[in-house]
Formats: C-alpha cells, structure tokens, sequence
C-alpha cells in the first residue's frame, strides 16, 4: 500500500498498522492483505465481489477488520460482505471506507454488510467513512447495513461520517427477535455542498425485543441530510429513535421519524430537535476567552464526539 | 479596579416606547475588594453584570477597567482582559464534559487531578462528576456549583457572581462562604457578588444597593448592612 492508502487506513481504524486478529483490507478493488484466525475464517465470495467472514460459535474477545480504501479516480465498487456469527461469541468488528480522490471522476464505493448475528451473541460494530483529496470528482459512499439479530444477542453499531464524504445515502435494515437488542449510533457532519441521507428500518419482531436509534448531526454551509427513522413494533417490544442535529449556514436539515405499534405491548417513542447552536452556549464560552468561532468549533465537536 | 461612568441600558418596551433598565449608573469598585451588589428582584442587577461581560451592551455611558475603556469590547476581549462572569442560569451543553469546561475556564491543560481540585472546592465529589456532561442530567446545584468552579479555575483579576446561592443546599452553602473568603485572602483579585444572603453580604468589604436601576445605597459593610438589615430602615432601600 501506498502512503496516501495508509493515511486513509490510519483515518478510518485509528491503526497506524495492520491489525491484530482478523482482518482483509480492500485498496482500489482488490484484497491486498488477509489475516484470520483459529475462530474467525474470511473467504473470497466466487459470484460476486466481497467476501463471508465466518465467525466460530463461542468465540470470545476477538476482533475483525475489514477497511475498504480507494485512491484511484474513477473507481466505482460495489462490495458484498457477510457476516456469519455463531452463537454465544462476544466480537467486534470494524469496517469503514476511505476514498482520496485527486482526479475529476466520480470515486464511488457502495458496501452492503449483512450481519447474522447467532443466539446469545454481543457484537460491537463500528463503521467509519472518510473522504480526501483536492480532485473535482466526487467521493460517494452508499453503504447497506442488514442486520439479524437471533434470540437474545445485543448489536451496538456506531457509524461515523464527519469529514470529506460529498454524497451519501445509507440504508440500515433489522430484524430483532426474541430478546434482542439492537443499538445505533450514527454520528455525521456535512459542510460545502454535501449531500447525506440516512435511512433506518427496524422490525422487532421478537417479543421483548428492542432498539434505540441515536443520530447526532450537524450541517453546515450549502449541506443538506435527510434522516428517516423507521420502526415497526410486531411484538410486546421497545423502541426508541432519537435525531439531534445542529443546523448551520444555509444548511438543510428533515428528520422524520416512523413509528408503527402492530401490537397492543409495543412501546414505541421518538424524538426529533433540529436547531442551531443555542446563543447562551456561544455566549458562555466566551466569556471563557473563546472567540466566537472557536466557541462554534468546540460546541459542535463535543457535539459529535 | 472596574469604574462604571454614566451607565444607562435600555430596551424597547412591549409598545416599543424606550424603558430604562440601568439609568446613569456610577460606580466605582476599588482593587482587592469583595463587592457585594444587592436589592430588589427586577432592580436591574443581572444587567449590570452582563454590561460588565459585555453580554449587553450600554444605550450610553463608558466602563473602565483598570483605568482601560473596554465599553467597545466583544465578551471574548474582555475575559481575556481579565474578568469572568458566573451566570444567575448556568448554561448546559451537550456532548461538553464538565472536564472540557474547566479546562477551558482554566485556559491551559489542566491534569484530571486538577480539573477535580477546582470541584472539591465547590463540593462536588470530583470523580463523580469530572466526565459527565454539562447537560440535562445535572441538577441546578450541580450546576451552578460546577459554574462557580469554572470562575475560581479562571482566577482572573476581576470574578462577578450572579446570585451564586441559588439552588445551593445549606452544606454547601456554608462551604461557599469559606470559598469566596479564601479568593478573596488568598489573592489579589476582586470579587463582585450579587447576592440576596446576608451571609454573603457579611463577608463583603463594601456594599451596593440596586433597586429600579439606580443605586440606591454604596458604602462599607459596616455601614450598609444594619440598615438593610432593620426591618424598617431596611425598607427605604426597596421603595
Ligand atoms: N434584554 C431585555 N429586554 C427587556 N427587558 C429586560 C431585558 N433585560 C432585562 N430586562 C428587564 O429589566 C429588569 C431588570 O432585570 P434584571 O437585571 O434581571 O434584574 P435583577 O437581576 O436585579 O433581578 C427586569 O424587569 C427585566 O425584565
Ligand atoms: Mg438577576
């Protein structure tokens, strides 16, 4: 890998080297690097490009990364990657994609994962996005989430998108079963012209299954986000979403939330603010010497953090 | 120290007529002293302080600090000049760590144990609270002691506190007392209080009473408090 791929690499996991456990790095279209270990296998998908990451039953303590980068403009992927966890295993995993496009083509990675969680098992999935380069072409990430989460196993995904991203639109879609629980944390920040679109549909088809959509965004400048926060109570369950954003500049912001109780015990609760940086707030970190810009920088870092 | 000169703020009034909210204020606080500013709720004591941050800004009149005119100076200029400002409301924030604002407040990097030293000060048991947000989930004590420590974690030549007593428990409160002694031994700055509690207008060297945007009373506590505190005497300050 090049220097400009290690940068991305370094953006997207906080690594400044390769892994440790399992891992398949993804540069420009292809695997370049591959680790796995006595409980989790990684295996080259032979219809169509991606691969299945195979996790043992009862494995504990270990994790998986799987970083896409992309430094060629003009480069358009679309990437399959399943996850297959057995029962009982307690991982997490850690993907995200990091595009440096120099050029003036469009530089375009579209990543579907698909999560089947097994029985009893705990996953920490983290997914971060990150785009560079001074080139016209424009950095496009559209990344699918499927997630099954089988009786009693507990998802927690945290997705970032804060810098260099010009458009995206992200689809997460869950079934969550018996005892289940699935729990999202999306953070994202757009500025300039970007445009982010971000969609969840959660079914809790189990009973005492449940899910808490959290999305923190803030954007500034010409941005525009649009999030979409669905979720279906089949069964004696609880949902909750929450969209919090910061609006800034001649930024664009819709929210709009969906909740649906197809049965008597569901207990369904969602929660929208959109609103620029509170005036009292600027006011109060100024009179802490900050100048008025750098109270807006700390507000809205503290805010994604 | 802080010298307030013809000092008038006012507003529009719901018919859009002018209302006099500070009307030619003078005033003068001198170096090394606690200052404690009393009188009546609605009698224009908050604006006073927050023309002295430069929150609001005079209709006329100039204020020198230090023999400096900061009248035209933005909030920002006039904290780094040296003076801070506790809120009567502390603000909340979220996703700021009550360790980001005292590191701020103290302006330079600050370890963990001395972001806690400044809240132990305050009461609050710093390992409890150190990596909370300043949000929702304090209550207004908590608050409004965490606002206080970030004024002493400033310790800046001039500290003004807007009713800082407010939602305070009593423990607390004694503690409270024996924090703004210390400042005001321990150093050279001076301290301006807005305060309603006899205890704290006890321990102030001189005391100013506002009432309907006017001074209505100035001059040392020896002086001062007796009348306030006699009933009928008392009573003039408030007409
Ligand atoms: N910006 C403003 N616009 C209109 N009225 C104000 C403004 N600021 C203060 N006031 C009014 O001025 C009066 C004095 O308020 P304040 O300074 O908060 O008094 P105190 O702190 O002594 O209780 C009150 O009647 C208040 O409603
Ligand atoms: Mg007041």
């Amino acid at each position: 890998m090049d220097q400009i791929q290690m940068t991305l690499l370094e953006q997207i996991t906080g690594l400044h080297e390769v892994p440790a456990g399992a891992y398949n790095i993804r540069a420009n279209g292809e695997s370049v690097q591959r680790s796995t270990t006595a409980h989790i296998d990684i295996v080259t998908k032979e219809d169509k490009p991606g691969i299945d990451i195979i996790i043992r039953p009862g494995t504990k303590n270990e994790s998986v990364h799987i970083p896409v980068v992309l430094s060629q403009s003009g480069l358009t992927e679309m990437v399959y990657n399943d996850f297959h966890i057995g029962e009982d295993c307690d991982v997490t995993i850690v993907a995200g994609c990091g595009i440096h496009n120099g050029g003036d083509r469009d530089s375009k990675h579209d990543g579907i994962h698909s999560f089947y969680v097994g029985k009893g098992s705990r996953i920490r999935y983290v997914e971060k996005h990150y785009g560079s380069g001074e080139g016209t072409g424009e950095r496009i990430m559209n990344p699918i989430t499927n997630v099954e989460l089988a009786e009693n196993s507990y998802m927690e995904m945290e997705t970032v998108q804060i810098k260099g991203v010009d458009s995206t639109k992200r689809i997460t879609n869950a079934t969550i079963g018996d005892g289940a629980k699935l729990i999202i944390t999306e953070r994202l920040m757009t500025h300039g012209s970007q445009y982010a679109e971000s969609e969840f549909n959660v079914d809790l088809n189990g009973i005492d299954s449940s899910t808490n959509v959290i999305s923190r965004a803030v954007a500034k400048d010409d941005s525009r986000q649009l999030f979409l926060a669905k979720i279906n109570g089949n069964q004696k369950c609880a949902g909750h979403s929450e969209c919090d954003a910061i609006i800034m500049g001649n930024a664009k912001i819709s929210a709009v939330p969906e909740i649906t109780a197809n049965c008597v015990d569901a207990e369904l609760i969602h929660e929208a603010a959109i609103g620029k940086i509170a005036g009292e707030q600027l006011i109060k970190l100024m009179t802490l010497g900050l100048t008025e810009a750098q109270a807006e920088e700390q507000i809205v870092n503290g805010f994604l953090k | 120290m802080l010298e307030l000169v013809n000092l008038s703020f006012q507003v529009p009034d719901s018919t859009g007529k002018p209302k006099e909210i500070i009307k030619n204020i003078n005033l003068t606080l001198k170096d090394h002293t606690l200052t404690a500013i009393t009188g009546p709720n609605g009698g224009g004591k908050s604006t006073l302080a927050k023309l002295i941050m430069g929150i609001e800004r005079p209709t006329s009149g100039r204020i020198l600090f230090d023999g400096l005119d900061i009248t035209d100076m933005s909030i920002t200029e006039r904290a780094n000049a040296g003076i801070s400002f506790a809120f009567q409301q502390p603000v909340r924030f979220k996703g700021v760590k009550v360790k980001d604002l005292i590191t701020l407040a103290a302006g330079s990097k600050l370890s963990t144990a001395g972001a806690c030293e400044y809240l132990s000060k305050v009461g609050l048991c710093a390992r409890d609270y150190i990596n909370r947000d300043v949000d929702g989930s304090l209550s207004g004590g908590e608050l409004k002691r965490i606002e206080i420590a970030t004024i002493i974690a400033r310790n800046t030549p001039l500290s003004v506190f807007d009713e800082p007593e407010a939602g305070i428990d009593l423990w607390s409160f004694n503690n409270l007392i024996k924090v703004f002694e210390a400042l005001h031994e321990t150093s050279e700055n001076s301290l301006l209080i807005i305060s309603h509690q006899e205890r704290i207008l006890n321990i102030a060297d001189e005391i100013v009473v506002i009432a309907d945007g006017l001074v209505k009373a100035q001059g040392p506590k020896d002086s001062i408090l007796p009348e306030l505190l006699n009933g009928t005497e008392g009573c003039k300050f408030y007409q």
